[in-house]
C-alpha cells in the first residue's frame, strides 16, 4: 500500500536547550495483517510498516520494531531531548520497500 | 465394551491435555520470543511499567504505555495473539525519557507483557491482563 500513506507529526517549534518535549506521530496506513481472509475464504497478504524510526540531527531518538500486532495507522508518543536548534527527521518502513518521511524544525532560543 | 472408572479417567485427561495444546503452543511462542531477546538471561519481576486498559471494549486498538527507568529496549508481547510479538523500541542517545505509547490489536482476552533490556544488560518484566470484548484479527 503506497498509496493514501499520509504521515502526521505534532512537535513544538521552540523549545528551551536541553527540554524534555512530547512528540506525537501518526501515519495513516492499513497495516494488513496477514492474518484476515477476504470474502472468498483467501488470506489478504502481510502488508505493514515494519520500522519507525526518529533521529534529531541525525542522532537517534527512538527506532522502533512493528509487527503486526500494531494497530491501522500506527500511533506513537514518546520524548526527545532537544539540545540544539536542529530537525527531527522521521521515516516509516514498509513492508512493500516504500519509505515514508517527514521533517520538522525546531529551534531553541 | 467395559471402561473401568480408571480407564475413565484417563480419558478425561487425555482429552483436556489435548484440548490446552493450542493454549501450549502459544506459550512456546511467547517463551521463545523472550529467549530470543534476552539470550536466556534471566528476567526480573518489575522495574518496568505497562499500562493497558483492564477492559478493551475493542481488541483492534489497545492503548498500552511502556516505561523503564535506564532502558535501552522495551519488547512489548502479546501472549494470547497469534503471532505474540507485537513492537520492539529502542531507544537513542535523545530520548528524553524511556517511555513510549502506541496503539495494538489484541486477539482475545490475554496478558500483554512488557521486557525490558536495562542499560547494565539486566532484563526485567511486567505483565498485565487485558480482557477484549471484541477480537482484532479479523476472525
Amino acid at each position: 500500500m503506497a498509496s493514501g500513506v499520509k504521515p502526521r507529526v505534532k512537535v513544538p517549534a521552540t523549545a528551551t536547550a536541553g527540554e524534555v518535549i512530547t512528540i506525537k506521530t501518526l501515519i495513516s496506513h492499513t497495516m494488513e495483517s496477514g492474518q484476515r481472509k477476504d470474502s472468498d475464504g483467501n488470506t489478504i497478504p502481510r502488508s505493514i510498516i515494519n520500522r519507525f524510526h526518529v533521529t534529531f540531527n541525525d542522532e537517534t531518538v527512538i527506532d522502533v520494531v512493528l509487527e503486526p500486532a500494531i494497530s491501522t495507522n500506527p500511533y506513537f508518543e514518546f520524548q526527545a531531548t532537544v539540545p540544539e536548534s536542529g530537525t527531527f527527521n522521521f521515516t516509516w518502513y514498509d513492508d512493500d520497500g516504500s519509505v515514508y518521511e517527514d521533517s520538522k524544525e525546531v529551534s531553541v532560543g | 465394551m467395559n471402561v473401568t472408572r480408571r480407564e475413565t479417567l484417563a480419558i478425561g485427561t487425555g482429552a483436556a491435555a489435548l484440548t490446552l495444546l493450542p493454549l501450549n503452543a502459544a506459550f512456546a511462542a511467547t517463551e521463545d520470543a523472550i529467549a530470543a531477546f534476552t539470550g536466556g538471561a534471566e528476567v526480573v519481576e518489575g522495574g518496568v511499567t505497562l499500562t493497558a486498559p483492564e477492559i478493551a471494549e475493542n481488541g483492534n486498538t489497545v492503548p498500552i504505555e511502556v516505561a523503564a527507568e535506564g532502558a535501552a529496549e522495551i519488547m512489548v508481547l502479546a501472549a494470547g495473539n497469534p503471532n505474540p510479538d507485537v513492537a520492539t523500541f529502542k531507544f537513542g542517545p535523545l530520548a528524553g525519557a524511556r517511555e513510549a505509547s502506541t496503539r495494538i490489536r489484541l486477539a482475545q482476552t490475554q496478558d500483554v507483557i512488557a521486557i525490558a533490556k536495562l542499560e547494565d544488560g539486566t532484563f526485567h518484566r511486567a505483565s498485565q491482563e487485558v480482557k477484549v470484548t471484541i477480537g482484532g484479527c479479523g476472525g
